[in-house]
């Protein structure tokens, strides 16, 4: 576990990696003291219609949304569905991703060419186009922003995975192994998907910050968790029409993404710069 | 012969992809558990009707077959009819293609005249405390949901202050529709007031688009400068005696932008196939809009056409800036 | 300009910040150049030998920092000069540079013509109102000039036996083999006529074959021309090959000059002897200098050489030596006097 220590090392070092960190380290910690942090936990999801859109106080932190819940809890709570999508649709397109990724590389020939057509189908539009399509198709329901996601980002590990392994393949402690008879499935999980880890690690932490606006974006268009689910990006979306009086609620949740998406991005950017000196490579063209 | 080539290659690239992508998006769109034609033919009709309806649209026929009919119509430039404005998907999409190409075409252009120049500062001046700020306000460009963005600028700037127009295209009459372009229109028409107003409509949803990608180009403008200020060929031409300024805004720059040229196309790309958060915030009668419209309303041949689209719209672009690498990089070798 | 020196380098002491320290990568070095000379600056990596070249052109990275001395090109100190009026009269008209990397040296993506007429567009020896600097992309190339200074970059090329100049000004870099971009190089800092051109190890990535070529190739355009030449080499044979004088230098300051007759038949400083006893010869063994180059970060005090040095002696680790000798100068507590029986 000294590579972790090492990284943890270098990210204090880094005060942007830091940074981000701290932000990440926040999010999660409010995700799972939640019910601790917020004020009002009974009033995420109650209706108070006396209380409807009450300005902030010291009562109402960030005031009130439009049924009388505590947009302070809600916002806390919001950071469970968003952590929860996001680690989850990430994680999904990891496991679908990276073996794709690294059988497609390893193997080449026909099978490879095949499979990276079919992530190249994938990457032929905008990822919120597909992600909109499936997740009206499927209907609006936490689970199935969850598998739009995971069916529209797991081409970005296969390409990711695949780009490596290929180059990988050339070094010659692979070619070593290759003629010393290793059998194909000990090289690539024992010599090659370690040497794939670190970008993967860096792909996947940008990605949550990626997926978590993806998801928003799905949550304003009414495409995320039903009501009344404290989704930020509906949250965002309901609050149109109470604008520019009650300000106070646009401006929670938005704050809330961006803390979220700036702590991995800050986070992924430190990692690549510890991780992957290398990754230059895939900007030269 | 290069270019030819180069084109040809997209093109054997395209088809298959394209048609791979409709076939997805086909299946999807067919799983959809709402009855469109049940919703189009009305409350009152029996089923019969329906059916009947359903017969006339083609949709009751194996799903395979109406794929393949699907792609025998694209070959003749047949997006099928769209089932809610019972237009053409084709000619729907090239109305509303000027709208979409204005605005990305505004917020690309003030992306890249400010993002380019603010990158290579950045990258000369680093570690100074402009540097910070500009790779501060980088990440928080990047960081922001757009349609959040969207609404905090219309929260201010034209809901507070009142200084631009809240939503749309243009107030009142537009001007005589030339090219579909409002701009150009309004000056081919000598209409200086319509192209205020135009403008003034296209301040918020191009700001909105153009900040993300300002951060983007100017990050990756950062980094390829600085990469390329570390090249043996820089202090060669430091050392012989040419202008700074030269040395980097003519030299450095060029291969700086190599990589940010990639960025720009998918920039360009992914705005041009429909900022469809944004133009639905900014009721802006765009792609965007038209597909998120078609989406809600399952509209399948809407739908599909838009995904032809899309796909069609990232070969054209990645085809630019192919050409553009050839330009800028006149070696042959590259991959 | 006869018995005045070209170029004058005066207790010269640049240091680097790094990491780990201050590494005092110069720390008192003299040079004197005669006007048409070849000087080969010796030493092995570390020496000091690139720094000190760099220094001259004004060309160090940011975090070197200037502890002291001159450089005097023509009677002028460069280093207390006004950086502008440098970069534009001095750099690259009146010392050019032959560059280490000829591989690395041309921008890719610009044709070699547009390059090697980037430079005539600034500091053609054909004298206008070219000043540089401040709207430097937007200055104009007048029309008559610039066609006067392409048919002698033109000239230039096909001096330096570059096949077809025209049709090779049109070509990438990359359509040159690594000696003709070292000739190409070479042409280029012969074209604007200077009076110093400061070779930075210009053979060292080349092929061995080739390496002798570009040697003959700019000593005579060199010696056809009357231009000095500083060239930094760490191989003795490199030097012996085309240079009049030698300076050896160690771990950040010189050891000894002399004109290469002398110095070859009878090196003076044990350092350069043993340096001359470490080159491969016929029939004898390879003999090593022992020890290692000093760290520049906790350099030696006195001579720097005297931790790895025979003759050393107690005086040797107190001061630095001062100069022995006119001609051939060494700065040593023992030269050796009969180093040829020595040596035999």
């Amino acid at each position: 576990m000294s590579g972790l220590a090492y990284a943890l090392r270098k990210i204090i070092q880094d005060r942007s990696a830091l940074l981000g960190l701290i932000l990440v380290g926040l999010v999660v910690l409010a995700a799972i003291f939640a019910p601790l942090i917020s004020t009002h936990p009974d009033a995420v999801w109650d209706m108070n219609p006396k209380l409807r859109l009450l300005p902030p106080s010291s009562n109402w932190l960030l005031g009130t949304d439009r049924m009388g819940a505590d947009i302070y809890s809600r916002v806390i709570y919001g950071a469970r569905i968003t952590l929860m999508i996001a680690v989850i649709a990430v994680g999904a397109s990891m496991l679908v991703g990276v073996p794709i990724g690294l059988i497609a590389g390893w193997r080449g020939s026909w099978l490879g060419e095949i499979l990276m057509r079919v992530s190249d189908v994938f990457l032929a539009v905008p990822q919120i186009v597909l992600a909109i399509a499936i997740a009206q198709t499927l209907g609006p329901s936490i689970e199935n922003v969850i598998l739009a996601l995971s069916i529209t980002y797991w081409p970005w590990f296969t390409r990711l995975v695949y780009a490596e392994v290929k180059a990988l393949k050339n070094e010659t402690f692979i070619e070593a192994a290759i003629a010393l008879g290793v059998a194909p499935w000990r090289i690539v999980l024992l010599h090659v998907l370690p040497n794939v880890a670190s970008p993967i690690i860096v792909r996947a932490s940008i990605g949550m910050g990626f997926t978590i606006l993806t998801a928003a974006s799905l949550g304003f268009l009414g495409l995320g968790a039903p009501p009344p689910a404290p989704e930020w990006g509906r949250m965002i979306a309901e609050s149109r029409e109470f604008l520019p009086q009650s300000w106070w609620y646009a401006l929670a949740p938005g704050v809330a993404i961006f803390i979220v998406v700036m702590g991995f991005n800050l986070l992924g950017d430190g990692l690549r710069d510890i991780l992957d000196p290398r990754i230059r490579r895939s900007h030269d063209r | 012969m290069r270019i030819l080539t180069l084109i040809a290659k997209r093109l054997a690239w395209f088809v298959p992809t394209a048609a791979g992508l409709i076939a997805i998006v086909f299946f999807i769109s067919r799983v959809i558990p709402s009855d469109p034609v049940a919703l189009l033919a009305g409350e009152t009709a029996t089923k019969a009707q329906i059916a009947a309806l359903r017969a006339k649209l083609g949709l009751d026929r194996p799903l395979l077959v109406q794929l393949f009919d699907y792609y025998r119509n694209l070959l003749h430039g047949d997006l099928g009819t769209s089932l809610f404005t019972t237009r053409p998907v084709a000619d729907d999409l090239f109305a509303r293609l000027p709208a979409t190409f204005e605005l990305t075409l505004v917020a690309m252009i003030i992306a890249v005249l400010v993002g380019i120049p603010l990158g290579v500062i950045s990258a000369l001046r680093r570690n100074t405390a402009l540097d910070h700020a500009l790779r501060i306000m980088t990440v928080a460009g990047l960081a922001m949901a757009s349609f959040w963005l969207a609404l905090i600028l219309q929260l201010v700037f034209a809901m507070d202050l009142g200084w631009l127009p809240l939503q749309g295209r243009i107030t009142g009459f537009p001007p005589k529709a030339i090219t579909g372009f409002m701009l150009i229109d309004a000056v081919l028409s000598g209409r200086l007031d319509r192209l205020g107003n135009a403008l003034a409509h296209l301040c918020l949803p191009a700001l909105t688009l153009a900040i993300p990608a300002l951060a983007t180009v100017v990050r990756f403008t950062r980094a390829g400068v600085l990469d390329t200020l570390q090249k043996p060929f820089v202090t060669y031409q430091t050392a012989i005696g040419i202008p700074r300024a030269v040395v980097v805004w003519k030299y450095v720059l060029r291969n700086a932008l190599t990589s940010t040229i990639t960025q720009i196309g998918l920039l360009f790309g992914i705005l041009l196939a429909g900022a469809v958060v944004i133009e639905t915030v900014f009721q802006w009668p765009g792609i965007g809009a038209y597909a998120y419209e078609a989406i809600v309303q399952s509209d399948y041949a809407g739908v599909m056409g838009f995904t032809v689209y899309a796909g069609g719209v990232f070969m054209v672009v990645n085809l630019i800036v192919d050409l553009v690498h050839e330009l800028i990089d006149p070696r042959g070798g590259r991959a | 300009m006869t018995g005045e020196a070209l170029l004058e380098v005066q207790d010269l002491k640049i240091s680097f910040s790094t990491e780990r320290g201050i590494a005092r990568v110069l720390d008192g070095v003299n040079l004197t150049m005669r006007p048409g000379a070849i000087m080969g600056l010796v030493g092995e990596s570390g020496s000091g030998k690139t720094t000190l070249a760099r220094a001259i052109l004004g060309i160090l990275p940011s975090n070197a920092s200037y502890d002291g001395g001159s450089v005097r090109f023509a009677g002028q100190d460069i280093l207390a000069m006004d950086p502008t009026a440098f970069d534009r009269d001095i750099k690259g008209r009146r010392i050019a540079f032959v560059p280490q990397d000829p591989y690395g040296s041309f921008n890719p993506l610009f044709r070699i013509g547009d390059q090697i007429m980037e430079l005539m567009k600034w500091k053609s020896p054909i004298r206008d109102a070219n000043t540089g600097s401040l709207g430097a992309l937007l200055t104009h190339y007048p029309r008559k000039r610039r066609q006067a200074d392409r048919e002698a970059a033109l000239a230039m090329l096909a001096e330096v036996q570059i096949p077809q100049p025209e049709r090779a000004f049109k070509k990438l870099p990359e359509e040159f083999s690594g000696g003709q971009r070292q000739r190409l190089l070479i042409a280029m800092a012969m074209m604007t006529k200077p009076d110093l051109i400061i070779a930075d190890e210009p053979t060292t990535a080349l092929d061995v074959t080739i390496q002798a070529q570009i040697l003959k190739l700019l000593k005579r355009l060199a010696k056809d021309r009357n231009v000095s030449v500083l060239m930094t080499t760490h191989d003795m044979g490199t030097a012996y090959e085309i240079c009049d004088d030698i300076t050896v230098m160690y771990a950040g300051q010189e050891v000894e000059t002399a004109p290469i007759g002398p110095f070859f038949a009878n090196p003076q400083h044990p350092y350069t002897a043993r340096l001359l006893d470490s080159l491969p010869k016929p029939g004898a063994e390879i003999r090593e200098i022992g020890g290692e180059i000093p760290s520049l970060l906790k350099a030696p005090s006195g001579c720097r050489f005297h931790p790895r040095c025979h003759q050393a002696t107690v005086e040797c680790s107190a001061a630095r030596p001062g100069i022995t000798g006119s001609e051939h100068v060494v700065r040593c507590f023992h030269p050796l006097r009969q180093a040829a029986e020595v040596r035999s």
